[in-house]
């Protein structure tokens, strides 16, 4: 390959060094910094999501005791609920959280190739997030239109926040597109061009694959979301008719002819299935570096992983109208789009196939992010079958817009995706902060949270199946709905109480540590990548110390034959892998 | 080591929980038994997979859980066998998708001897139109919708005149007839969905979707919309009853054509008047009310409103056990022996000047405000005005101890639930979610203010 590292011209490199605590931790350019900034704002707005969740299961659960969530704030909850965990949350953590942390570390670089731009990128965020919070704030409050936002009722009145809630909520999802076409350039340049000497693609590790692709998709996708963004401010703010067609409000006609609500949708999914890889990918990765460390063996195939991924990665942008079978598009579409979405299934079925045979003859260390990882592969398993359900398009005649749909997409981009969160983040903790996470209340957590989410997704599968729709208020009287679907949906209520106040653990597990953990060594999991050799625990501002790491290797050395240890960091020189004594404390650059 | 137990118990308990749910598909009511057959080749398929990868990762765990000596294999990849997984899973799929593909093919392509039949959305309501004897339905569009127009139907189109209108959400179908229904909005996405039928399409304002199907079994079954379409999407309701094809004809036959609802006789005013004298006892020359003998006010009142109220106490729908109120109603309503005069004397209380009646009520009006506006100003309107094309009458004005009662009564269940009253639910519902009789006075107390 034809490729000149940027690393070479290091030692004219100048690094811009904090000179004060707000440059250092407020106004920082430092990618560590901004991650966690990133990291905890997602993590924040993902509580207001989290709680808005319980709110509303609250009323499903218990809807004769309950009397604070009324049929409008119903509406207004679950749609901030939706959006706020798939864009705000999952999305910001894993990219501007994970993304930044990782891809400079796992690359050997000193930074991200734009650290101004990347500082941006986490403001303008948090700009976007103050807009969205705004809008609990305003008249009418958020809007109330479901986390899609399809026209024309998004507008109307008949839906909550039809005026204010709507605006604010379009204005914030733009803001938030700049501020991750910021980031994605970002993670985009400096993967292609900052990788230190010897680190070729193939052997970079699976997070920054996933990172890389999930980036490339996001900055294909987001364009989608955002012009449908704008047209739908032109037709709600200036009159036009992009997505609104001749239609009546309360009876009087409104001012619109020859919009169409079904483009909205495909410019919606054309980005909106992307996006569900976009969160996907980076966990794939995170979680094949989890299982490989604690399994003490590489991942399995990992050429096939990289092509798995970029294989999704390309499939997912063929695929999104299954999201739209009963729109009312051409029914002829679904041939085409039921067979592409059953293709994805299979690069997908190999990942899982290939993250089972990396434990396959391990030597598997059960700590808590392995607990995780594994609660990920079942998890993940499950969802991706519904999946096949509702991707094959006559299935997703009975089950579309059913309890079903929700179950299946809680489970494979809620569910698996968190888990993998959560095994990432016990994982890195060490590394993060310098000291160790308690490894009781991790897997209390673990417990908690895992057999929980099982316990409120697994039935809630039959609840579609029996054809309870998603998204009402009430159940109401029916012929066909039965009495016990109350007390399911009050069983699943209380588990989702359950889970929720769960997490509370993680928060007093990772505050408490930062205090009270023992102090971590520099590679406490004996893992081979890159993130975990540098000189200092946490890694300081510019990562390295004097010299760049250099490359020798993949990253998944694991129990080879012959080996002085049961791991070959990728930065040992090979003539140092069979004699060195390679100790836990003295670890740093071999150069 | 307890995680592969709790994995492997896991399985063994989704396997259970499948089996012994009691939450399962409706009884399949038409003939796509056949998307019922393709779900059935995909749990076969995909519960394979999810036992045995998850019985695979159990056994995993355990026998490769870290143990003193113990060390893992060296092993990147073994290329054999990630290709004989990939053509496996394939199969697998192919297994799925074929019979899938070939069942889609068949739903969009309706047989040739399928009737059509014309559903048509709006917040929250379903209506329904039949082609009459011509076998076309008449052209139709959102500029034409009107009080006595509710289909919008084209006066101009000669097709139209002999649609059969169906204004009520409960629609008929002959049974062994295999249908097309086509799919109209007149505002917002709707989804019409009977979960026995196994099929669902949106309807979206602007262009006409379709689904097929023949019903098969005969039996009332739900409507429901599940297209989220706004704050009363979880009380949009209807039904479809399946019935012998000579009960259907008669049901049809009974149903008023287009032709029939423009050419309805302007309502007599004066034969009105001399039947209000039976009325004017409780209700005031004027239809002013008299809280006293507990009669609302009804001047101000909407047109259809008071002829639907007359009709649900002539048909019992109003007037039940628990409200004894009502009851004194019915003897009265069922003097007005015609749908005609129900008419004129609803044409005579809307001449009556609509003096604002007098407030006897008083509540948090902040509070009154914030739940009139975020749950009831979607139907009755920010003015309290109410407006046929949502079914919600006047409140603005009108006797303000009535709306308690009567919230109360939805709340209580003495009124709402019967069949005839097709709208009523939507009203228990949502009087259901507000908190207690405070928040009704509030609510009271706020519409005093619209006036």
């Amino acid at each position: 390959m034809a490729y000149v590292p940027l690393a070479d011209q290091d030692q004219d490199m100048e690094m811009h060094h904090p000179h004060s605590w707000v440059e250092k931790y407020v106004w920082s350019q430092d990618h560590k910094v901004i991650a966690i900034q990133y990291g905890g704002l997602a993590v924040l707005t993902g509580i207001v999501g989290l709680v808005l969740s319980l709110l509303f299961r609250m009323q499903l659960g218990f809807p004769e005791s309950v009397n604070f969530v009324d049929p409008n704030f119903y509406y207004q909850a679950v749609t901030m609920h939706g959006m706020i965990m798939v864009v705000y949350f999952l999305t910001a953590l894993f990219l501007g959280g994970f993304g930044n942390y990782m891809v400079p570390l796992m690359l050997g670089a000193r930074d991200m190739v734009f650290p101004f731009l990347n500082m941006m990128s986490v403001w303008t965020f948090l700009i976007s997030v103050i807009i969205l919070m705004a809008s609990f704030f305003v008249g009418g409050g958020p809007t109330g239109a479901g986390w899609t936002l399809y026209p024309p009722q998004t507008a109307m009145a008949g839906t909550p926040g039809h005026d204010a809630g709507i605006i604010l909520m379009l204005v914030s999802l733009i803001v938030f597109v700049v501020a991750f076409t910021m980031g994605g350039l970002n993670y985009v340049v400096t993967i292609l061009q900052y990788r230190c000497r010897g680190m070729t693609l193939m052997r970079m590790p699976l997070t920054i694959w996933g990172i890389f692709v999930a980036t490339v998709l996001g900055l294909f996708a987001f364009p989608a979301l955002l012009v449908a963004c704008i047209m739908m401010l032109f037709d709600a703010l200036l009159g036009t008719s992009f997505f609104m067609p001749a239609v009546l409000e309360a009876g009087t006609p409104l001012d619109f002819e020859g919009g169409s609500p079904i483009l909205f949708q495909h410019l919606f999914w054309f980005f909106g299935h992307p996006e569900v890889y976009i969160v996907a990918l980076p966990a794939f990765g995170l979680v094949s570096d989890v299982l490989s460390v604690h399994a003490r063996k590489n991942i399995f195939g990992y050429r096939m992983m990289v092509w798995a991924i970029i294989a999704i990665g390309g499939l997912s942008f063929i695929v999104w109208a299954h999201h739209m079978y009963v729109s009312g598009m051409n029914p002829y579409f679904g041939f085409f789009f039921a067979t592409t979405t059953l293709i994805i299934a299979v690069p997908t079925a190999l990942k899982v196939y290939n993250w089972l045979l990396t434990l396959w003859e391990g030597d598997i260390r059960l700590n808590a992010p392995m607990y995780f990882a594994i609660g990920f592969i079942f998890t993940f398993i499950h969802g991706g079958l519904t999946g096949l359900f509702l991707g094959n398009v006559v299935i997703d005649l009975p089950l579309s817009d059913t309890y079903f749909v929700v179950a299946h997409f809680h489970l494979v981009m809620g569910v698996s995706p968190i888990l993998v969160l959560y095994a990432a983040l016990y994982h890195w903790y060490p590394k993060i902060s310098g000291r160790m996470y308690n490894e009781t209340l991790a897997k209390v957590h673990f417990w908690l949270t895992f057999l929980g989410a099982y316990a409120i997704y697994l039935p809630m599968h039959y609840l579609g199946f029996l054809g309870v729709p998603r998204r009402y208020y009430a159940l109401g009287n029916t012929d066909f709905i039965p009495l016990s679907a109350q007390d399911l949906n009050s069983s699943i209520t209380i588990a989702a109480l359950i889970v929720g106040a769960s997490q509370i653990l993680f928060f007093i597990n990772i505050i408490g540590s930062l205090k009270w953990g023992k102090k971590a060594d520099s590679n406490p999991w004996g893992a081979a990548s890159l993130e975990w050799q540098t000189p200092d625990t946490p890694p300081v501002h510019g990562n390295w110390g004097e010299n760049l790491p250099t490359v020798y290797r993949w990253a998944y050395d694991y129990s080879v034959p012959g080996a002085a240890e049961d791991f070959i960091p990728q930065n040992m020189p090979e003539s140092d892998v069979t004699t060195a004594q390679y100790a836990k404390s003295s670890q740093g650059n071999d150069e | 080591m307890a995680l592969a137990v709790v994995i492997f118990l896991l399985v063994v308990g989704s396997i259970i929980f499948h089996f012994a749910s009691p939450w399962w598909f409706t009884d399949i009511a038409t003939d796509w038994g056949s998307i019922d057959f393709t779900i059935n080749i995909t749990f076969w398929v995909t519960g394979f997979v999810f036992v045995a990868c998850n019985v695979f990762l159990a056994y995993c765990i355990w026998k490769f859980r870290q143990r003193d000596g113990h060390k893992a294999v060296y092993e990147p990849e073994n290329a054999g066998l990630e290709a004989k997984l990939s053509i496996f899973t394939t199969v697998g799929v192919v297994a799925m998708l074929a019979p899938g593909l070939f069942v889609w093919a068949s739903f969009v392509t309706p047989p040739e001897n399928a009737l059509e039949y014309e559903v048509l959305g709006q917040q929250w309501q379903w209506q329904f139109r039949y082609p009459g004897a011509d076998g076309i339905l008449g052209t139709a569009d959102t500029g034409f919708v009107s009080e006595t127009n509710p289909f919008g139907i084209n006066p101009e189109d000669p097709n139209g005149m002999d649609d059969v209108v169906v204004n009520d959400p409960n629609m008929h179908l002959a049974v062994n007839q295999p249908v097309k229904a086509l799919l109209r909005s007149n505002d917002v996405l709707h989804n019409y969905t009977v979960p026995q039928f196994r099929v669902k399409m949106d309807l979206v304002p602007g262009l006409v979707s379709y689904l097929w199907f023949d019903p098969t079994q005969e039996g009332t079954y739900d409507i429901m919309c599940e297209e989220l379409c706004g704050i009363g999407h979880f009380v949009m309701r209807g039904s479809v009853t399946v019935e012998p094809q000579a009960d259907y004809d008669a049901w049809i036959a009974a149903q008023p054509t287009f032709a029939d609802t423009q050419a309805l006789a302007a309502p007599n005013v004066a034969a009105g008047q001399a039947q209000y004298a039976a009325c004017a006892a409780c209700h005031g020359q004027n239809g002013e009310g008299n809280p006293m003998l507990n009669a609302p006010k009804i001047a101000g009142q909407q047109a259809w409103y008071i002829e639907r109220q007359l009709n649900h106490f002539k048909q019992g729908a109003r007037g039940g056990e628990g409200d004894t109120n009502g009851a004194q109603m019915t003897a009265f309503a069922n003097m007005l022996t015609t749908d005609e005069a129900v008419r004129n004397i609803a044409a005579y209380i809307a001449t009556f000047p609509d003096t604002p009646a007098q407030t006897t009520i008083a509540g948090d009006i902040a509070n009154g405000y914030d739940i009139y506006d975020r749950n009831c100003a979607a139907c009755h309107l920010d003015n309290g005005a109410g407006i046929w094309y949502t079914d919600a009458p006047k409140l603005a004005g009108m006797s303000d101890w009535y709306f308690v009662t009567q919230i109360s009564n939805f709340r209580a269940g003495i009124r709402g639930n019967h069949p005839a009253d097709a709208y009523g639910e939507q009203m228990v519902q949502m009087a259901t979610a507000m908190g207690d009789l405070e928040e009704i006075n509030d609510v009271a107390a706020y519409i005093n203010t619209l006036r």
